[in-house]
């Protein structure tokens, strides 16, 4: 007797833990297996784009910092960089090692995030998240020392970043730079040979580095499919080019390729923080510049900046008025998007939820 | 490792043999191309041996008013080079262009982006839907009449 089956639609998200916000995709399985799979976004989309048309070059500042949430310094760099970019100037060296120090801390902090929900989305409800998230934790108090936020952070400006450091900032940085070196030993000792992690991530949904590249997929992702490519090195910006870091590459693109590329990150990054905090020399912040900008009539740039998802861009056209006339921004979150139909397709449904967590995209930037 | 940029005039000159009839007009930062003709230059630029732009980084639209403006970003990750075309779309009722999915395929969301709030549309992209927004969402958001 056979029995019959036929394929089943199911939604996932938009309202789903595992979803890293409000992520949907329907999907259809023949019995276990995927068969079908399409995105759905927009649950988050505000129009960001449009707004910083109706804001001066400094506001539009504050809307970077809600579109990756979990990376707000390295959004505020990136459009920083464009307005520089547009505008000719350069931040003074200070206000560069600031930059380069603050987006370094804040990438630790997004992998942190990336590593903790990937391994508790394979089932290890808890504990390893609570590690990664202790020491997120102490990177959020070091923003608040600088900006005196800890999400929604606003610290760069066009021409460097608005406050030099407060005099208790660098012991509290030496502090936990220590401190972390231990507790990122824990967290490696406990996820990177683990067992039941490698029997799950490992082989599962592999990326080749041709179809990455043509998906337009970068950063971490694009890495682990064995692309060595950062724009940190590639087109230094800041500081980056007074420093001294690896590009650490996967080899087959799958889950655990990911899931190591960003654990090996976290490590460059601190070489890098530690790096700026031996050469940061006193000076000012910020360059001088008046309080409303104007770039010239028909000036473009495109400001782009390897942020802890990717290729982060901002596209920014002036018309000689105070308010960008066209901000594009170019989320990597988004376009790295592209690879979820490759990544699911004829995989089981335990390891739909790892793959997209492997792929680590935050909404707040992927509907803008 | 240094980034170079490819200045619109070289680009030109190769596109003049490799897809006859496409382009516009070109100067050091950009070459500009027909809409419709975005599918040949695009498979033209991807294969070429010199060019090698295997690597779409960002498309923009930008609403002019008196035309709309598609700005191609494009990253050769074994050249290290850059390059960027760009294109001008008249009209405002139905403004249209070639799409490239069929050689980038990172072009699939952005160009359904740009469909949905820019309303230039892409001919030949396998799912043209709105992305961002609803179906029967009235207007499209970025454009500079629309607020």
């Amino acid at each position: 007797m056979t029995i019959r089956t036929e394929p089943m639609t199911v939604n996932v998200g938009p309202q789903h833990p595992s979803t890293h916000g409000v992520f949907r995709v329907r999907i259809t399985f023949d019995g276990e297996d995927i068969v079908e799979v399409e995105p759905v976004l927009g649950y988050l989309h505000r129009g960001t784009e449009k707004l910083a048309e109706e804001r001066n070059y400094v506001q539009v500042v504050t809307l970077t910092d809600r579109l990756d949430y979990t990376s707000s310094m390295i959004n505020n760099q990136a459009y920083c960089l464009a307005v520089e970019q547009l505008l000719g100037i350069e931040p003074p060296p200070r206000g560069k090692y600031l930059r380069t120090l603050a987006a370094e801390l804040q990438r630790i902090a997004s992998h942190l995030i990336a590593v903790g929900f990937f391994v508790q989305e394979l089932g290890a409800f808890g504990t390893p998240l609570m590690y990664t998230f202790r020491s997120r934790e102490r990177i959020l108090d070091l923003f608040e020392m600088l900006c005196g936020a800890r999400i929604t952070v606003s610290y760069m400006r066009p021409g460097g970043v608005f406050a030099d450091t407060p005099p208790d900032f660098w012991p509290a940085l030496d502090q936990f730079l220590n401190e972390f070196e231990g507790e990122l030993e824990e967290i490696e000792n406990l996820l990177l040979s683990n067992e039941i992690l490698m029997v799950r991530t490992r082989g599962v949904s592999p990326l080749p580095a041709d179809v990455a590249i043509n998906c337009s997929v970068s950063g971490p992702v694009l890495r682990a499919s064995g692309v060595n490519w950062d724009w940190r090195k590639i087109a230094p910006y800041d500081a980056y080019d007074q420093v001294e870091f690896d590009i650490p590459v996967g080899e087959n693109g799958d889950n655990y390729d990911r899931f190591w590329v960003r654990m090996q990150e976290v490590r460059q990054s601190l070489r890098i923080v530690r790096q700026c905090v031996a050469q940061i020399e006193p000076g000012t912040v910020r360059r001088e510049l008046p309080m409303v900008l104007r770039a010239a009539p028909g000036a473009e740039a495109y400001g782009r900046v390897e942020a802890s998802k990717g290729e982060l861009g901002f596209f920014l056209v002036s018309d000689g008025g105070v308010s960008p006339y066209r901000c594009k921004i170019r989320s990597p979150s988004l376009i790295n998007l592209t690879i979820t139909e490759h990544l699911l397709l004829g995989w089981k449904l335990a390891d739909m939820i790892v793959s997209l967590g492997s792929v680590d995209i935050n909404m707040g930037e992927v509907d803008r | 490792m240094t980034l170079s940029v490819v200045s619109g005039e070289t680009l030109a000159q190769r596109l003049r043999e490799a897809a006859p009839n496409s382009v516009v007009d070109w100067d050091e930062t950009a070459v500009w191309v027909e809409p419709s003709s975005l599918g040949s230059v695009a498979s033209a630029l991807h294969g070429d041996a010199d060019f090698d732009f295997k690597f779409l980084n960002a498309i923009s639209a930008i609403d002019f008013v008196e035309h709309f403006e598609l700005v191609y970003h494009l990253t050769s990750i074994a050249k290290q080079h850059t390059g960027m075309v760009r294109s001008r779309v008249y009209g405002r009722e139905e403004p249209t262009a070639a799409s490239v999915v069929g050689v980038w395929k990172g072009a699939d969301f952005q160009e359904r982006e740009i469909w949905d709030l820019m309303g230039v549309r892409f001919t030949g992209h396998p799912n043209m839907k709105r992305i961002m927004l609803w179906e029967g969402f009235e207007g499209h958001p970025l454009r500079k009449d629309f607020l």
